[in-house]
C-alpha cells in the first residue's frame, strides 16, 4: 500500500516530458514508397525469397486500398511519399554515462520508479556502459533457451526460424485485412518474435527483458507470439517511459496464435509523445492487434493502458474458434489536451462455449476526444457463447468528448452478450472533499483516476501496475483548475 | 480561535448569509440551529472555502490569519475540518488510501515526515475505535456502498484521524437511528480537548443530549437571531421556531 501511497504524491509539474533525442548516426534509404524501396528494405536484411514476394504483394494490396474513415478521429492528410521507410542505427554516439543524460529525463524516470540500469538503456547510454542491464539479458537469455523458448527480434527469426515465421505470419492478421496492416506487412522494420514450446510455462514476464532490448524498434513494428499446447507466457509491450520519436506515422502489427489449453497474457503501456499542449506534433499511432485462440480452452488476455501518441487507432481483437476457450480485454485510455484515442476491441465467437469479457474505461481531460468502439460477433456456431462488456467513460472538464460505439452481432440464440456502459464526471464535489482533507487538487484527480482505473491497473504485471499508476497522473497533470 | 465579522456570502445573485458574527474560543462547543434553508450548510461551506459560494462582505479570522485568503486545502492544513452532511463516493480509492494522502498532506503543511506505513496503520486501528467501526471498513472505497450511519461515522473517523483544531460537522446526526446516534455523539465528545473547538449544525436538540453545547446560535434567514445557553435547543425541540423568528420574517 505504501508504493501506491507514493505514487500520487510525486507527481508535480506540467506536460509531458522528452528529450529523447540522441544523435544516432543512421543508415537510411531515401524518402518515398514504391515497390524498390519494398525491395530494398527486405534485401537490407537479408530476406529468404518468400518474405520478400510477401512484402510486394502487400504493397500491391496496399497500393489499392484508401485509407480507413470510420473513425471518430480527425486526421490530416499523411503524404507516404514523404516518409523515410527504412533507417538502420548503425552506432550509437549516445551519452557515455548517465552524468551525460538530460537531468530532466532522469528526473522523469524517477518519478516512474524505473530501476537504474534500465534508464540507462532507455536513455541510450552506450551499451558497454550498461554492464547490469547486459548481464541481466544474458542470464534471461539462457533461463530461456533452458526451457526452448525463442525470442528474438522479427530479423533474426526469419534468419534462424524462417519455417516458423512462414507458418504463422500473416495467419492472423492477413496482410490484405486493412490499409494500415498492408502497409505494416510491405514495410515492417523490425519487430519481435516469440514461441513457447509445448507445455512450457514462461518463467518470467516477458517485460523487463522486452524493455532493455527493444526500446528503439522503430516505426513499423510486427510481433508474433506463439503460443504451443499447454503453454503460458505474459508479455509486455512497450514502457511508462516517455518515448519521443522523429517518425510521427506509427502502424504496428501484432498476431498472437494460441494453441490448446495456452494461455497467453499481453499486456502494453503505451506513452508516445502526444503532442504539446495546443496540440502540435505527436505520434499517429495505428496499430492492428489481434489473437486468434486456436484450441480449445485457450485463453488470450489483453490488457492496454494508453496514455500517449496524438492519435489512436486501435483495437486488439480475439478470435475465438476453439471450444471452451476465452478472450478478454482490459483497456485504460487517456487523452488530455487534444489528443483524439478510437480505441476498443473485437470479440469473435466461432468455437462452443467461449467466453469473452470487455472492460474499457476512458478518460478524457482538456479538449481531447475518447472514443471506445468494440465489435461482440456471435457466429451461428457458437453455442452457449458468453460476453460481458463494460465501458466507463470518466470526463475530466467540460471541453472533452467522450463516445462509446458497441457492436453486436448475434447468429446463435443460446449466446448471452451483456454490455453496461457509464459516464462520470470528476465531480466538483468530489474535488471539494478531497481538498477539504488537505488533499491538494493534482493529487486529488490522481487519486480518483487511478481508483476509476483500478479494475484495469490491477490486471497489469505488478511492477507495471505501479508505473501505470504514476504514468496515469502525470498525464494528467494541469488538466484541473 | 475564529472570529466572524459581518459575514455575506451569496450563490449565484442570491444573497444567503447576510452579515453573521460569531466568536469561537478553544474548548468551546458551539450550535447552530434554524430551520431549513436559513443558511446553516452555506456557513460551513463557507468556512471551509467551497468556491460555489462568493464572499461578498466581511472577514473571517482564523488563530490570527486571514481564512477568507486560504484555498480549502490550506485551511485544511490550519485545522478546519468540515463533517459532511452528504459524503462523497470516491470509487476504487480506499479509505486507508485517501487517509494516507489527507495526513500526508497536512504533515507536510506543517513541515513534518509523511507518517511510516505502521505508524499510519496503528493510528488506524487507534483512531476506528473513537467511532466504534470495523477495520475492514478502512479497506473499503471511500463511502461507496456505506450505509447513512457508516458515512457519517466515517466522517468522525476522519475528523479522529487528522485531529483539526475546528471541527464544524454539517447535520452529522440526520438520518442516524439512536444508537449509530449516540456512537457518533460520544465519538466527537471523545475528541474533545481544551485545545480544540467544534461547531455542530443540527436540526434536533436529542444530539445536544451528547454533545453538550457551551452556545446555541439560531440562525434565521442569513443572521443569527439568537445566542443563548443550551437550554434554548429545548424549548425549540417543544414550541418549534415560530415563536423566534416571527419578527424576523
Amino acid at each position: 500500500m505504501e508504493e501506491q501511497e507514493r505514487i500520487l504524491t510525486e507527481a508535480t509539474s506540467g506536460e509531458y516530458k522528452y528529450g529523447f533525442i540522441t544523435d544516432i548516426d543512421t543508415e537510411t534509404i531515401g524518402k518515398g514508397l514504391d515497390e524498390n524501396t519494398v525491395r530494398m528494405i527486405s534485401a537490407k536484411k537479408n530476406e529468404p525469397e518468400w518474405m520478400t514476394d510477401y512484402r510486394l504483394k502487400a504493397f500491391e494490396c496496399w497500393k489499392e486500398m484508401t485509407m480507413p474513415t470510420w473513425a471518430h478521429l480527425d486526421i490530416p492528410e499523411i503524404d507516404y511519399q514523404d516518409i523515410i521507410y527504412y533507417a538502420a542505427p548503425k552506432h550509437k554516439t549516445g551519452p557515455k554515462s548517465m552524468e551525460e543524460v538530460d537531468p530532466e529525463l532522469i528526473n522523469t524516470f524517477n518519478k516512474l520508479g524505473i530501476p537504474l540500469e534500465e534508464q540507462m538503456a532507455l536513455a541510450g547510454v552506450a551499451v558497454d556502459a550498461v554492464m547490469d542491464s547486459v548481464s541481466v539479458k544474458t542470464t534471461f537469455k539462457e533461463t530461456l533457451a533452458e526451457k526452448g523458448i525463442i525470442f528474438c527480434s522479427f530479423s533474426e527469426a526469419l534468419q534462424d526460424y524462417p519455417e516458423l515465421v512462414k507458418q504463422y505470419m500473416g495467419s492472423v492478421v492477413p496482410f490484405n485485412d486493412n490499409y494500415f496492416a498492408a502497409l505494416n506487412a510491405a514495410v515492417f522494420s523490425d519487430g519481435s518474435f516469440c514461441y513457447i514450446p509445448k507445455g512450457v510455462r514462461c518463467p518470467m514476464e516477458l517485460s523487463t527483458y522486452f524493455r532493455i532490448n527493444a526500446a528503439n524498434t522503430g516505426q513499423f513494428e510486427r510481433t508474433l507470439i506463439v503460443a504451443d499446447e499447454g503453454s503460458y507466457v505474459s508479455y509486455l509491450e512497450g514502457c511508462t517511459a516517455p518515448r519521443r520519436d522523429e517518425n510521427q506515422l506509427h502502424a504496428a502489427v501484432v498476431e498472437i496464435v494460441v494453441n490448446k489449453d495456452a494461455e497467453v497474457k499481453y499486456s502494453t503501456v503505451q506513452n508516445w509523445y502526444p503532442g504539446d499542449k495546443n496540440g502540435v506534433g505527436g505520434i499517429y499511432n495505428f496499430v492492428t492487434k489481434r489473437g486468434i485462440c486456436k484450441g480449445e480452452n485457450a485463453k488470450l488476455s489483453w490488457t492496454q493502458v494508453e496514455t500517449g501518441s496524438a492519435i489512436t487507432w486501435k483495437y486488439p481483437s480475439c478470435v475465438l474458434l476453439g471450444d471452451n476457450s476465452v478472450g478478454e480485454f482490459y483497456s485504460v485510455a487517456l487523452t488530455n489536451n487534444y489528443q483524439q484515442a478510437d480505441t476498443g476491441t473485437k470479440m469473435i465467437h466461432i468455437g462452443k462455449n467461449t467466453r469473452s469479457r470487455i472492460v474499457s474505461k476512458g478518460i478524457s481531460a482538456g479538449k481531447s476526444q475518447n472514443s471506445y468502439r468494440g465489435l461482440v460477433k456471435v457466429a451461428k456456431k457458437a453455442h452457449n457463447a458468453r460476453n460481458f462488456s463494460q465501458c466507463d467513460s470518466l470526463l475530466i472538464g467540460d471541453k472533452c468528448g467522450a463516445h462509446t460505439f458497441p457492436y453486436v452481432e448475434v447468429n446463435n440464440k443460446s449466446s448471452v452478450v451483456e454490455h453496461e456502459a457509464t459516464t462520470s464526471k470528476i465531480g466538483e464535489d468530489q474535488l471539494f472533499y478531497c481538498n477539504q482533507r488537505g488533499i491538494s487538487t493534482e493529487n486529488a484527480v490522481g487519486l480518483i483516476v487511478n481508483g476509476y482505473a483500478k479494475e484495469v491497473l490491477n490486471k497489469l504485471p505488478m511492477e507495471f501496475a505501479v508505473e501505470a499508476q504514476k504514468l496515469l497522473s502525470l498525464s494528467l497533470e494541469g488538466s484541473v483548475g | 480561535m475564529l472570529t466572524i465579522n459581518n459575514l455575506h456570502a451569496t450563490v449565484g445573485d442570491k444573497e444567503i448569509l447576510k452579515g453573521i458574527n460569531l466568536e469561537v474560543n478553544e474548548g468551546e462547543v458551539h450550535a447552530i440551529m434554524g430551520p431549513n434553508g436559513s443558511g446553516k450548510s452555506t456557513l460551513a461551506s463557507v468556512l471551509a472555502g467551497n468556491d460555489k459560494f462568493e464572499v461578498t462582505e466581511g472577514s473571517v479570522i482564523f488563530n490570527g490569519k486571514n481564512l477568507l485568503d486560504m484555498s480549502i486545502e490550506e485551511r485544511a492544513c490550519e485545522g478546519i475540518f468540515l463533517g459532511f452532511q452528504y459524503p462523497v463516493e470516491i470509487p476504487g480509492v480506499s479509505m486507508a488510501n485517501f487517509l494516507k494522502h489527507a495526513v500526508d498532506e497536512q504533515r507536510k503543511c506543517r513541515g513534518e515526515e509523511p507518517l511510516g506505513a505502521a505508524d499510519f496503520l496503528k493510528l488506524m486501528r487507534e483512531k476506528a475505535k473513537v467511532v466504534e467501526i470495523e477495520s475492514k471498513l478502512t479497506n473499503r472505497a471511500v463511502n461507496e456502498g456505506f450505509s447513512g450511519g457508516e458515512k457519517k461515522k466515517n466522517e468522525i473517523f476522519q475528523m479522529a484521524m487528522l485531529d483539526p483544531k475546528l471541527a464544524i460537522l454539517d447535520e452529522t446526526d440526520s438520518g442516524l437511528d439512536i444508537d449509530a446516534l449516540r456512537v457518533v455523539a460520544t465519538g466527537v465528545t471523545k475528541l474533545k480537548r481544551p485545545d480544540n473547538a467544534t461547531i455542530v449544525i443540527t436540526h434536533y436538540q436529542r444530539l445536544l443530549d451528547y454533545i453538550v453545547p457551551d452556545y446555541v446560535h439560531v440562525l434565521y434567514n442569513g443572521k443569527i437571531i439568537k445566542t443563548a445557553g443550551r437550554d434554548i435547543a429545548l424549548e425549540l425541540e417543544e414550541k418549534g421556531y415560530d415563536w423566534l423568528i416571527k419578527d424576523y420574517r
